[in-house]
């Protein structure tokens, strides 16, 4: 076997093949099992499709495995669908053409999937099918043949279960059998277009073919010829023009040539549908009485007007409580051990810059961010766990009615859901939707929706601020509803920024919404722990990259200049702010800190945007906090960690919240009364304080344009809100 | 000629024909919705629209308005 494998791969390097199925087929569980943790993730180029890349291992050889996007069929709407359709043909520059390919067919639904698989068997590849789900087909009552059903489709048909990892060793025996025969699938009924079609097709091959080849420098794929036919006023039709020649009209020609009363598309989808039906005949047996299903009886429960509807905000508040207390523990643990850091590093060096930067840089900036860990840790798991089960597009039908009257559709609710988590990969979520406007929009208010990284924010200060009463006969404590509102704060106005956006920038129609409803399933923890430890290696790399950087740059620029002779070389503003903790004798070194502070690079530019950022409530040292954190928001923590500790020693535990609560104004009242600290937080509610963000919706939009408007936007949002905020609680307290 | 959106819920209709062209027309019939196929319809969301339907041995949502697109017959085939 390895031997002809290695001819296979002749010389090259190994051999490539792509997996390709529907959504929701189990192809990622699929690919995970194959490949285990050998797998690379990349970008095609000039498009938002995702590149992952895993290696196989198959008896002594090693085989690429390419993960190419869950797609229902080739025919490709937008130049991201066309990548699949480019891999698989090999015209991506760069790339070679697979030498085989892995189609995951879920046996629960056999006949769509097996839609894609005729169109796979057209490419002129070897196929291998993995039959999944047998055993979910099994409980509903359907079984199918595997070996009947490969003999009928001339290849080899292996059954799975990629959960459970069945099947896994006799589909990679298969795999390594199809590359050393390179023996394509033969069809006991081939898969015949209309005689109108493939005259259109031959028309258009004759007609246009050689210009084409002149222009392309190599042959149409005759795929790709009925794909440009078929594809009225669509991309691949477009992609079929620009290839030059005389396509126009040859094209029309050719369609009227075909002389077909229903459309192109309907025509070859009825083919493709009744070939289907000859092959699986024979195949599938099914039960008279089949079990009611699972996900019968639980969409009936689900998707209940009024129960589903309470089961639904039920979930989503028992996220918000469970992310606030659940992970305390953990959290005060990891507080407790970067604690131990500073204290044994005091004890270790002496006193001078180099100590003052790793205790009050570098363990106080890293440490105050990764203790959020454990919260972002749960609702990363809750959302995967929605995700993986069903959920989330049961979640977008409840939701669709909504989302149109703003003019998307329910496929924009699980992005902006997503967006709870990080906005990040909520904005390559995006991709789901097929038109650019829609896509665009969603993109644009992503951001606003409450990501993880504004929790360390919140938490800071609604520990610190919100008084902890609770409500609903100890239901809900007022510190979680602060953080739910918070939220709220947020849906709320993504929703009417997309609403604004849909009727003047983004003008257009409300999107389709043809979306399928998954069977429910329980998530496979494998998988789930798989992304668990990808975003926590993620969150991790951040913390040591950039928000270490910004912590060492922030401390620095708090640290230097040097006054010459400490307290005495203070600048001439400086002692009214530290008098009032003069005046309670707390040690000239807090005030010889302070004044330091102030008189500090980053003191100067904080007190010259201070009249700035005054109607928000905020002082210089807020504002310094909140321009620190432009690369990324927890950055905000770990600002006033540093500028507070600097300023106000104190070798309490709870220091941050601590010394938040002790801060004082010039005048000696405190810094932060709710209102500011309200402010501060509708403030980074709104913002879009994330590099991150940034560079992906750039990358996402192809365009600078459009990542600079969501920032502006965004910033003139948080600071109207602020102020908003900070005035209304103001005289609501003074009332 | 009845249309899908006009099933009741728990009803089963045969499709006749789809009006859809462009990618939305596409996109239906390459998820099962073709000529000759069976439909059930299952229910309306919550806020009466969209609505789900079973279609080739899975669950498809779409909105009353994509599911117009679709003409049935009267009743599915024994």
């Amino acid at each position: 076997m390895s031997r002809s494998l290695a001819a296979v791969a002749g010389g090259r390097s190994v051999a490539r093949v792509a997996v390709v199925g529907n959504p929701n087929a189990g192809k990622s569980t699929l690919f995970n099992s194959l490949t285990g943790l050998s797998q690379r993730v990349g970008n095609y180029p000039g498009v938002t499709v995702e590149r992952k890349v895993g290696a196989m291992a198959a008896g002594s050889d090693r085989v690429e495995l390419i993960d190419l996007p869950g797609t229902y069929s080739l025919a490709a709407h937008s130049p991201d669908e066309m990548v699949a359709v480019d891999v698989l043909l090999g015209l991506l520059e760069g790339e070679r053409p697979p030498d085989a390919v892995l189609a995951v067919v879920d046996a629960s639904n056999l006949e769509r999937n097996l839609y894609l698989l005729s169109q796979m068997i057209e490419l002129g590849l070897p196929v291998v099918v993995a039959l999944n789900m047998v055993d979910v087909a099994e409980k509903r009552g359907v079984h199918v043949d595997a070996a009947a059903l490969g003999a009928r489709l001339g290849l080899a048909v292996v059954a799975t279960r990629a959960h459970k990892g069945a099947g896994l060793d006799e589909l990679r025996a298969r795999l390594c059998e199809a590359l050393a025969t390179r023996r394509l699938p033969r069809p006991v009924v081939d898969f015949a277009l209309p005689d109108g079609l493939r005259s259109g097709v031959d028309h258009l091959q004759q007609g246009a073919g050689a210009a084409a080849e002149r222009a392309i420098g190599r042959p149409l794929h005759s795929f790709e010829i009925l794909r440009g036919l078929v594809d009225e006023g669509g991309h691949a039709e477009r992609r079929l023009r620009a290839a030059g020649g005389d396509v126009e009209s040859s094209l029309r020609e050719a369609r009227r040539k075909v002389g077909s009363s229903i459309p192109l598309s309907a025509l070859e989808a009825q083919s493709r549908y009744r070939w289907i039906r000859q092959i699986v005949a024979g195949c599938v047996r099914r039960d008279a009485h089949p079990p009611a299903s699972w996900t019968d009886r639980l969409d009936s429960l689900l998707t209940h007007k009024i129960l589903g509807t309470a089961i639904f905000a039920a979930a989503m508040l028992l996220l918000f409580q469970s992310i606030f207390s659940w992970a305390t523990p953990a959290r005060d643990a990891i507080d407790a051990g970067f604690n131990a850091i500073g204290h044994a590093l005091e004890r270790l060096l002496p006193a001078g810059a180099l100590r003052s930067l790793l205790v009050d840089g570098v363990v106080a900036g890293v440490g105050g961010v990764v203790s959020f860990l454990p919260q972002i840790l749960l609702l990363f798991l809750f959302l995967g766990i929605l995700e993986d089960c069903g959920y989330m597009a049961r979640a977008a039908f409840l939701m669709d009615k909504v989302m149109s009257r703003v003019g998307l559709s329910g496929k924009s609710f699980i992005p902006m859901l997503s967006g709870f988590a990080c906005a990040v990969p909520a904005v390559m979520a995006t991709r789901v939707i097929e038109n650019r406007r829609d896509r665009l929009a969603t993109m644009l208010v992503t951001p606003l929706m409450t990501c993880s990284a504004r929790l360390p924010v919140y938490a800071v200060l609604i520990a610190a601020f919100v008084p902890r009463r609770s409500l609903a006969g100890g239901l809900i404590g007022l510190p979680a509803l602060t953080l739910l509102s918070l939220y709220l704060l947020g849906i709320a106005t993504a929703i009417a920024m997309a609403f604004l956006f849909k009727r003047t920038l983004l003008r257009g129609p409300p999107p389709p919404f043809v979306l399928e409803l998954p069977s429910y399933k329980w998530p496979a923890p494998r998988v789930l722990v798989l992304r668990l430890w990808e975003r926590t290696v993620a969150f991790i790399a951040r913390a040591a990259t950039v928000i270490l950087a910004m912590s060492v740059v922030v401390w620095a620029l708090a640290y230097f200049p040097r006054s010459a002779a400490g307290g005495s070389a203070a600048p001439p503003a400086a002692p009214a702010a530290v008098a009032s903790s003069a005046g309670g004798a707390r040690d000239a070194d807090a005030a010889r800190e302070a004044a330091q502070l102030e008189g500090s690079a980053l003191g100067r530019v904080g007190r010259a945007l201070e009249p700035v950022f005054e109607p928000l409530g905020w002082d210089w040292r807020i504002t310094v906090a909140a321009l620190a954190s432009f690369p990324a928001r927890e950055v905000v923590v770990a600002t006033l960690a540093t500028i507070f500790s600097l300023g106000d020693r104190d070798d309490d535990p709870q220091g941050l919240q601590r010394a938040l609560t002790q801060a004082r104004r010039a005048d000696g009242a405190p810094l932060f009364t709710l209102p500011v600290a309200l402010s501060v937080m509708v403030f980074f509610a709104l913002c879009c304080q994330c590099g991150a963000t940034v560079a992906t919706i750039r990358r996402e939009s192809n365009s600078w344009g459009w990542a600079a408007f969501t920032f502006g936007y965004m910033t003139l949002l948080a600071y109207a809100g602020g102020i908003a905020v900070f005035q209304v609680g103001r005289l609501l307290g003074a009332a | 000629m009845r249309t899908l959106d006009q099933l009741p819920p728990g009803a089963s209709a045969r499709v006749v024909r789809l009006c859809a062209t462009g990618a939305i027309g596409q996109r239906l019939c390459e998820m099962g919705l073709v000529e000759g196929t069976d439909v059930r319809l299952i229910r309306f969301a919550p806020l009466g629209d969209p609505l789900e339907i079973e279609v080739q041995d899975y669950l498809l949502s779409l909105r009353r308005s994509e599911a117009r697109l679709v003409e049935i017959s009267d009743s599915a085939a024994p």
